[in-house]
């Protein structure tokens, strides 16, 4: 019996196939999905901001893209994953209001997925797809089993990147 | 001042909250009231202090649909609100302003230009409030509707108020016209607005 385990705002989670995971309406936050594909170890972050080094309170690790992702990295090397094998997917950033000024919160969305670029960049891990930006909530649900992210959003096909 | 955090200052921001909650929620019903030429009751609005994760929960789930107005505020202080109506409740809110029943998932040109109007009235009525309450000048910037998934629209004000810490301050209100209407009024001001808010009202900072 597989089971879905759900990831929260400001969170992550690690799963092993045949178990899935997933995290629900994310809007300007990213959804960054890592997996080892040998030992199908995979794993989910949802952050919401970019640079834990801007905010001084910034205990939430799971909250920043730079922290986030470090952690997630290494929650699964500690479960046995490979870090020079990772691949990652990522989704959301999205900006859910449209508005005229162009002010730092307004871009949220599009700064989030570019840390997320970044962090990735750095530690090496390619990022095989992305499902980002636009004005719409995504849904998605990530399988350690064959590296499927799936997308869902309201009024809209459903799809598989 | 740099020690300020929204879970320090919580017991007395929250009683403002309070205040601003009723005053503004019975505000918000006459004018409704008075767009719908009929009766709307409320219930006594309810302040509270949640983790991101259980904000969207109280409103139905992460999956739910809303329908979210969020629009800047200037003058005194500097910020953003937003208001949160379930999307079965704004339908008939629109449905009933228009005199029809609206039908199917969408909303037509005029049915958003229709329930921009009824967050404006609502938004407006609470911005007065807090504006009386202070003394202070609060000028709205023009709102921007966005109809989605609970959990996505939550992020907006999530993340901004993630900037200060892990919670969000709302205020929850019933309205009763036919049906029961769930509202969520959200009031995400700038670090230093907090502080001109509570010191308007008296309240020093220590």
């Amino acid at each position: 019996m597989s089971e879905l385990i759900k990831v929260g705002m400001a969170d992550l989670q690690v799963c092993i196939s045949p178990n899935s995971i997933t995290t629900l309406g994310l809007g300007s936050c990213v959804g960054i999905a890592i997996r080892d594909p040998v030992t199908k170890i995979g794993g989910l972050a949802h952050i919401m901001l970019p640079d834990s080094t801007q905010i001084r309170n910034n205990s939430n690790i799971p909250k920043f893209a730079d922290t986030g992702i470090e952690e997630l990295v290494r929650q699964m090397t500690a479960k046995g994953a490979n870090r020079s094998r990772m691949v990652a997917k990522i989704a959301g950033g999205a900006q859910m209001f449209a508005f005229q000024n162009k002010s730092e919160m307004v871009r949220i969305g599009e700064r989030n997925v570019e840390a997320a670029r970044k962090k990735l960049g750095e530690l090496r891990i390619p990022i095989l797809a992305a499902d980002t930006g636009d004005s719409y909530g995504r849904t998605v649900i990530f399988y350690p089993e064959n590296g499927d992210f799936i997308i869902k959003a309201v009024g809209r096909q459903q799809k598989v990147i | 001042m740099s020690d300020l955090s929204l879970e320090t200052m919580s017991q007395e921001y929250y009683d403002v909250l309070k205040e601003l909650g009723n005053i503004g929620a019975g505000n918000a019903t006459t004018a409704l009231a008075q767009m719908l030429q009929c009766k709307v009751d409320m219930s006594v609005p309810q302040v509270k202090l949640l983790e991101f994760k259980d904000v969207a929960t109280l409103m139905g789930g992460e999956e739910q649909l809303m329908a979210g107005i969020y629009l800047g505020v200037e003058g005194d202080i500097n910020g953003s609100i937003m208001f949160l109506l379930e999307q079965k409740s704004a339908r008939h809110l629109v449905g009933k302003l228009m005199g029809m029943t609206i039908e199917g998932e969408e909303f037509t040109e005029m049915e958003i230009s229709a329930l921009q109007e009824v967050g404006n009235i609502i938004t407006g009525s609470y911005l007065n409030s807090l504006s009386m309450m202070t003394n202070l000048k609060i000028c709205p910037t023009i709102p921007s509707l966005a109809m989605d998934m609970a959990a996505a629209i939550l992020s907006v004000p999530a993340i901004e108020f993630g900037v200060i810490g892990d919670n969000i301050l709302l205020i929850q209100t019933q309205f009763f016209d036919e049906i029961q209407l769930d509202g969520y009024f959200i009031l995400i001001p700038e670090l230093e607005s907090y502080v001109k808010i509570l010191s308007s009202l008296g309240i020093s900072i220590g």
